[in-house]
């Protein structure tokens, strides 16, 4: 069960020494409450208390680092039901299916297809995080051969999935420093899973049918001291898992329920056979509570856009997303192509470069750092004005690539045109584009008619 | 261990919205449960689609879109029907693109006919948008209400600047309005207030929070009214407990993602799959986040979507 602050602050030294960075033991315990900074940082407990506290302190769905190295990844961490109260934390993980029957052709197929999935979108990389390789054979030396091959194609994580222990202990064993996620513990065979977890130091999924049965588990290889465990209560009916994941998120995050604090992993894989409601299902699972979530294969059309909303759903509200100031092309301008300026607020930039792109007027499209703000806002901030856009425009460089010297700028900020003028100088003229990004296209050409 | 599942509490419910005259007439809202949490309250009203129509040839459609539609693109009527029949929408989204006075200038007279003409020739309901200038939409609103008298037209938008007109024509003539805000909880709020200030009533409002697309601020779309949806159900804020309408259609089918060939841009994919992807997931995400009526484009996101809203309530 986690702990206030102020319980936090009563096992404290309470000497305010500021050892841990913060002014007070108070300010520090609301910090470990609230789950922002790591227990560690105060040097002057004791390890009684520590023990006491770090189980306090830990976040209500546990972190869990699946793999090894740099392509590992961690899921959990997350404290609240809905974005808008913080933040979802770390975002799900994709993995790709492979099965353990397909020739090796076909395997090498898709791990190509699994590491050439790589977009730039807002400064960040969005890839597919995982391989999850299924036992269909029944074969323990299949599985191995297959699980080597796989290992030898990708660096990314492994999940290995097969429903005999055996198969999977020895999986473990061979594979342990790569720390796959071994898939999956029942309630009939927990104990061997909690050697396995203490030999090997391999994340383990548990799988059970009914909450309770999940609970049973995890409450055991909890006492046995296993946390690193990722949940699978699915019945591969999405209805069911729609229910189960929303379910597990309120148990442990509102009843704060230590047996379900754990990260989730979800099949849409195995819930149906057509491409685009897999893609859908993937999709209601990165807004609803999945951490991990299964694909039967890596194809642009599917994958592209789930990367996309993964990476909208896990944007952290409180900060926005912001683009690089730089001049941006869009279509190809040349030196008599218009000149615009705006913000790097992510959403005002993707708006207005959609806009100049459907207006088919190929244009420069200056943006400024502001702090991801967007126009209006950083205006208002006295981040967006005349003496700093000058500042930027001549810094820029744009004066190399056009011949006429004139830029425009949004509409809600045309009081600034002639202070920006003055601010120019050099036979600048500025002129006032629409208020509304829906009329750039009408503005674009008939401005450069 | 005996597990109590958890269950969130809710003290409020969404408005009931009637669209349509009553003998092709269709309810939305009224659920008292977040989406699609069905295990923990009422949801009776399952959310509805519309199918865009527009009153001119589109000229900026995708070809793996418009094709479905090319042969009606002349033809609102036969448009609306093929939508219907064809595709299975529950209701018609009629777009009044020549309104606008830099497309056409279209009369309100004109509007109203061709409004009235495409609701007779339909047995669902209609949702009609204007483009162009506030002041110009109100004028052709108040002319629709007058033309389709007790039809429950369901009429877009009012804006906090501009919604006496339309919304004196919704109440004089018994069709509904819909007030947009701009992904803001708050405006949302004092629209409505405004409006039932005029004495509107409060079931004859749907809220449009202006719908952002998968990868152009989807996010903000989803937690405002994630937002809305919370204060309603769960903090029993009247005002925020007007039925949501979405749309989502043009955000999708306009942006570089969706028009972009493969030809072009093979690391995005078949074209037509992607297109329909970035439309269901879009839509889902809206309904996830509490709307009640999408309006889309194409017909087998349609499909899916429908399957999908069948398959969870």
């Amino acid at each position: 069960m986690a702990l206030s602050g102020l319980e936090i602050f009563k096992m404290l030294p309470k000497t305010n020494c500021k050892d841990c960075g913060f002014p007070t033991c108070l300010a520090f315990a609301m910090q470990l409450a609230a789950g922002k900074v790591e227990l560690e940082k105060c040097p002057h407990i004791s390890e009684e208390v520590k023990e006491a506290l770090s189980e306090a302190s830990q976040p209500p769905i546990l972190k869990v680092e699946i793999g090894a190295g740099n392509d590992s990844f961690v899921v959990g961490e997350e404290t609240v039901m809905f974005r808008h109260d913080r933040t979802f934390v770390n975002q799900n993980a994709f993995a790709v299916t492979i099965e353990d029957d397909m020739d090796s052709g076909k395997i090498e197929e898709i791990i190509k297809g699994v590491n050439e999935v790589l977009y730039e979108r807002v400064g960040q990389i969005l890839k597919v995080d995982a391989v999850c390789i299924k036992n269909k054979s029944k074969s323990i030396d299949r599985f191995l051969k297959v699980a080597g091959d796989v290992a030898t194609l990708t660096k990314k994580p492994l999940i290995l999935v097969s429903s005999d222990p055996e198969t999977l202990k020895t999986a473990a064993e061979k594979f342990k420093e790569n720390k796959p996620l071994i898939h999956a513990a029942t309630a009939d065979n927990t104990d061997l899973f909690i050697t396995l977890g203490k030999e090997t130091g391999c994340p383990i999924a548990v799988r059970g049918k009914s909450f309770e049965d999940i609970a049973a588990i995890t409450g055991k290889m909890r006492e046995a001291g296993i946390k690193n465990l990722v949940i699978d209560i699915g019945s591969r009916d999405f209805k069911d898992d729609f229910y189960n994941q929303i379910i597990l998120r309120i148990a442990a995050i509102k009843q704060k329920n230590r047996l379900f604090g754990y990260p989730t992993i979800v099949f849409p894989d195995e819930m149906t056979d057509n491409p685009l409601k897999e893609t859908l299902i993937a999709s209601i699972f990165i807004a609803k509570y999945g951490s991990i979530i299964v694909l039967s294969n890596p194809s642009h059309q599917n994958i592209f856009p789930l990367l996309v909303y993964r990476q909208n759903i896990y944007t952290d509200p409180r900060r926005p997303m912001q683009v690089e100031q730089k001049i941006y092309e869009i279509g190809s301008p040349d030196e008599n192509s218009p000149v615009l300026i705006t913000t790097n607020f992510s959403l005002t930039y993707f708006i207005i470069s959609g806009e100049v792109e459907s207006s088919k007027v190929p244009s420069w499209l200056l943006v400024m750092d502001v702090e991801g703000q967007s126009v209006l806002t950083a205006w208002a901030a006295g981040k967006f004005v005349p003496e700093l856009i000058a500042q930027f425009i001549k810094k820029s460089g744009i004066v190399e690539k056009i011949k006429k010297k004139e830029i425009v700028i949004p509409g809600y900020v045309s009081q600034l045109q002639g202070e920006l003028e003055d601010e120019l100088g050099d036979g600048w003229k500025v002129v006032v584009g629409p208020r509304e990004a829906g009329e750039v296209p009408k503005f674009l050409k008939e401005y450069s008619a | 261990m005996s597990f109590q599942v958890p269950k969130n509490t809710y003290t409020g419910k969404i408005n009931v919205l009637k669209l349509g005259k009553d003998n092709t007439g269709i309810s939305v809202g009224g659920e008292a449960a977040l989406p699609f949490y069905s295990f923990e309250g009422e949801i009776p009203n399952k959310p509805i689609i519309a199918i865009e129509v527009y009153d001119t040839k589109p000229s900026d459609w995708p070809q793996v879109v418009s094709k479905y539609y090319s042969d009606v693109f002349d033809d609102p009527v036969k448009w609306a029907q093929k939508s219907i029949s064809e595709y299975g929408a529950d209701a018609i989204c009629l777009k009044l693109s020549k309104i606008n006075p830099d497309a056409g200038d279209m009369s309100p007279e004109d509007a109203a006919e061709i409004t009235k003409t495409v609701r007779e020739s339909i047995s669902r309901p209609l949702i009609v948008y204007g483009t162009g200038p506030m002041e110009k939409i109100a004028e052709v609103m108040k002319k629709i209400s007058e033309k389709n008298k007790d039809s429950n037209i369901l009429m877009g938008w009012v804006e906090e600047d501009n919604y006496k007109t339309t919304a004196a024509a919704a109440m004089a003539y018994n069709n509904n309005v819909i007030a947009l805000n701009p992904l803001d909880v708050n405006i949302a709020k004092q629209l409505n207030i405004l409006l039932t200030q005029l004495e509107l009533p409060a079931d004859r409002i749907a809220m449009d929070p202006s719908s952002s697309g998968l990868g152009y601020g989807i996010e903000y779309c989803y937690s405002a009214m994630e937002r809305l949806k919370i204060a309603a159900l769960m903090q029993d804020d009247k005002m925020t407990q007007m039925p949501i309408i979405s749309n989502i259609a043009p955000e999708i089918w306009k942006v570089k993602e969706v028009k972009e060939n493969e030809e072009n841009y093979p690391q995005w994919g078949n074209q037509e799959e992607r297109g329909i992807n970035w439309e269901t997931i879009s839509c889902m995400s809206m309904l996830l986040s509490g709307t009640n009526i999408l309006v889309m484009r194409h017909p087998k996101a349609v499909n899916i979507i429908k399957e999908f809203i069948k398959e969870l309530l």
